[in-house]
């Protein structure tokens, strides 16, 4: 029986915070990430020695990720690992924390996305975002997919068509084509978030940006999302943050697995990046020993 | 095999596993739901006892002419309240144009702009608390020093008064307008960033049509806060019982509370028959402004 006046779960970090039986330090990321993707394929995203800080204090530091256009990759780890904080770097989401700083350098189809020219709004109309809770507006369907579209200045008459075109995108239409007026609200959890990814789609971005878009949802629904970015990947390029390692496994074709870096200190946890492999490597064959350690469900 | 239910009913049968209910947890329960129902009940009945006097003391005086005649200070079967009703009417329309855009847009600044970590944003939260504090009277001071005197010399007009009830009620519309925007969650403005949406077309477009049935709620609200004050007209020099409508912003005026202060003060219990008639008609129009609040807020605010 559990003695309840120690802690009931043990913190996974404590868990992993010695090393294990064969000797690998699972809390201390390697000096250089491991990467074997094609490094010469056309890239999207090329991030090299990304640094994340939140008022001065590292968050993530050193990530290095080749993109590749027409992927579904996948950021696996332990919480607070800095998955979803990178992520956020992708689309310039970080720009709204007060406090936060991107460092290192993000080139998106050969443009730093970060120089000083360059509008964070303008990046977001090409590099669509899905949360990991549906936040519809509190608006009609037809509306929230629209407005998007509205910002781009899309004309009204061409408007139906851009809202249809995105709902049969997100394989929405025919469930919602007879009440597109109707509040967004009354939707289910699923049909939200495929909702959200319909908006996200009617901006027609060549990069969508899901962070732990099934984590509210049943299996049912979330099978409905994964089916949908096979079939989305052909057109737009998908970066998806998942805590579900099944779920990385099934979707993604690479997959970059990160950890939480304490050895600076039980309070300076930096998110680092271990691994950046093929999806059917990172599961069969990782390079790394905490790859390993990790998709075996040792830690984490 | 017995099912769980059938073994917990053998078990309850050979001993008493949860103890009999303490008879002074019951009294106490019982004392305490009688003394809230009793704060109820003593304000309820005093509410109740008011209304009932006002009624009765002013239903001989309500007729029709009483809305469409001019106060009269020595007949009081012809004197009405035509001037006083007219004026708070149009007081609280040039208030709510005062008030709304300046109470809004300090809302949004402060919700949506202004960084906490910086000591004058802190500043204004805490004076603002304070300011929907501050007696009514001592805005009347400062109506009277500064806009009907003073920087503004407005002298003691409409518009004058609107301003100072705009100034009353003014950190009231702050604040209700502060949460109906902070009701607005953070994941629909990430939304609408999110979709390349400039933070100036999430808030027209997504935070302040989601947050204006509160806002529109708490507006009229404050509004019929304003329009039953009586002692900042007094002290800016409302007009006594005139015999004509305010025609411009510039023109003189009185509303129903100084009407019926200045009814009141008669000796004659013929014109106490008309303050507490007045007093019906005030009623009257706060309740009908309250009615359409409660009816924007079941109707239009945004569950989330």
């Amino acid at each position: 029986m559990k003695n309840m006046t120690e802690p009931a779960e043990t913190d996974p970090l404590a868990k992993s915070a010695s090393p294990d039986a064969r000797g690998v330090d699972l809390t201390t990321a390697p000096d250089t990430p491991t990467i074997t993707v094609d490094k010469n394929a056309e890239k999207i995203f090329d991030c090299k020695d990304v640094n994340v800080l939140y008022g001065g204090k590292l968050a993530v530091e050193g990530v290095e990720i080749p993109l590749l256009k027409g992927d579904v990759t996948a950021l696996i780890g332990p919480s607070g690992c800095g998955k979803s904080t990178f992520l956020r770097c992708l689309n310039r989401m970080n720009d709204l924390i007060p406090g936060a700083e991107v460092q290192g350098s993000i080139v998106y189809h050969g443009q730093d996305l970060y120089a000083k020219e360059v509008d964070a709004v303008q990046v977001r109309k090409r590099i669509g975002m899905v949360f990991q809770k549906p936040n519809p507006f509190p608006k009609s369907i037809y509306d929230n997919i629209a407005f998007g579209p509205r910002l781009r200045g899309v004309a009204k008459k061409e408007m139906d068509e851009v809202v249809e075109t995105a709902l049969k995108r997100a394989a929405l239409w025919d469930d919602v084509k007879d009440r597109l007026k109707d509040n967004a609200f009354g939707m289910s959890g699923g049909q939200q978030q495929r909702l959200c990814i319909a908006r996200a789609l009617a901006t027609e971005p060549d990069v969508l940006l899901m962070d732990e878009p099934c984590s509210a949802l049943d299996p049912i629904s979330t099978g409905k999302i994964e089916d949908l970015m096979t079939e989305l990947k052909e057109r737009v390029s998908i970066v998806i943050v998942t805590h579900n390692m099944q779920q990385a496994a099934r979707v993604s074709d690479k997959t970059a697995f990160f950890i939480v870096d304490l050895s600076a200190g039980e309070n300076k946890r930096i998110g680092k990046l271990v691994e950046f492999a093929p999806t059917e490597q990172i599961f069969s064959n990782p390079k790394d020993e905490r790859t390993e350690q990790y998709v075996t469900g040792k830690f984490g | 095999m017995s099912t769980p239910a059938q073994m917990a009913g053998k078990a309850m049968q050979q001993t008493t596993v949860i103890p009999r209910r303490n008879p002074n947890d019951a009294r106490k329960e019982r004392g305490f739901a009688f003394l809230m129902y009793a704060a109820v009940a003593i304000a309820f009945i005093s509410l109740a006892a008011l209304m009932i006097q006002i009624a009765s003391d002013g239903a001989g005086a309500l007729s029709w002419n009483l809305l469409t005649n001019f106060p009269s200070k020595i007949n009081p079967a012809t004197s009405g309240v035509k001037s006083a009703l007219y004026g708070t009417v149009y007081l609280m329309i040039l208030t709510a144009i005062f008030v709304i855009p300046i109470g809004v847009g300090s809302a949004i600044y402060l919700e949506e702009y202004a960084d906490r970590r910086r000591w004058f944003n802190r500043i204004i939260e805490v004076n603002i608390q304070n300011l929907a504090s501050v007696p009514s009277v001592v805005y009347g001071l400062l109506g009277l020093a500064f806009v009907v005197r003073g920087p503004l010399s407005l002298e003691r007009t409409l518009l004058a008064g609107a301003i100072t009830l705009g100034l009353l009620v003014l950190p009231v519309v702050i604040i209700v307008a502060r949460e109906a925007i902070r009701a607005v969650p953070p994941s629909i403005r990430d939304g609408s960033l999110a979709l390349g949406a400039t933070k100036w077309q999430t808030i027209w477009k997504q935070v302040l049509p989601g947050s204006m049935a509160g806002i529109a709620t708490g507006v009229i609200l404050a509004l019929s806060r304003a329009i039953g004050e009586t002692a900042p007209l007094i002290v800016i020099g409302a007009a006594v019982s005139p015999r004509f409508l305010p025609d411009g912003l510039n023109s003189e005026f009185t509303a129903l509370p100084v009407q019926i202060f200045a009814f009141s003060k008669d000796s004659d219990p013929q014109f106490l028959q008309l303050a507490s008639a007045t007093i019906i008609v005030l009623m009257v129009l706060l309740l009908a402004m309250n009615s359409v609040a409660i009816y924007l807020r079941s109707r239009f605010e945004q569950k989330w």
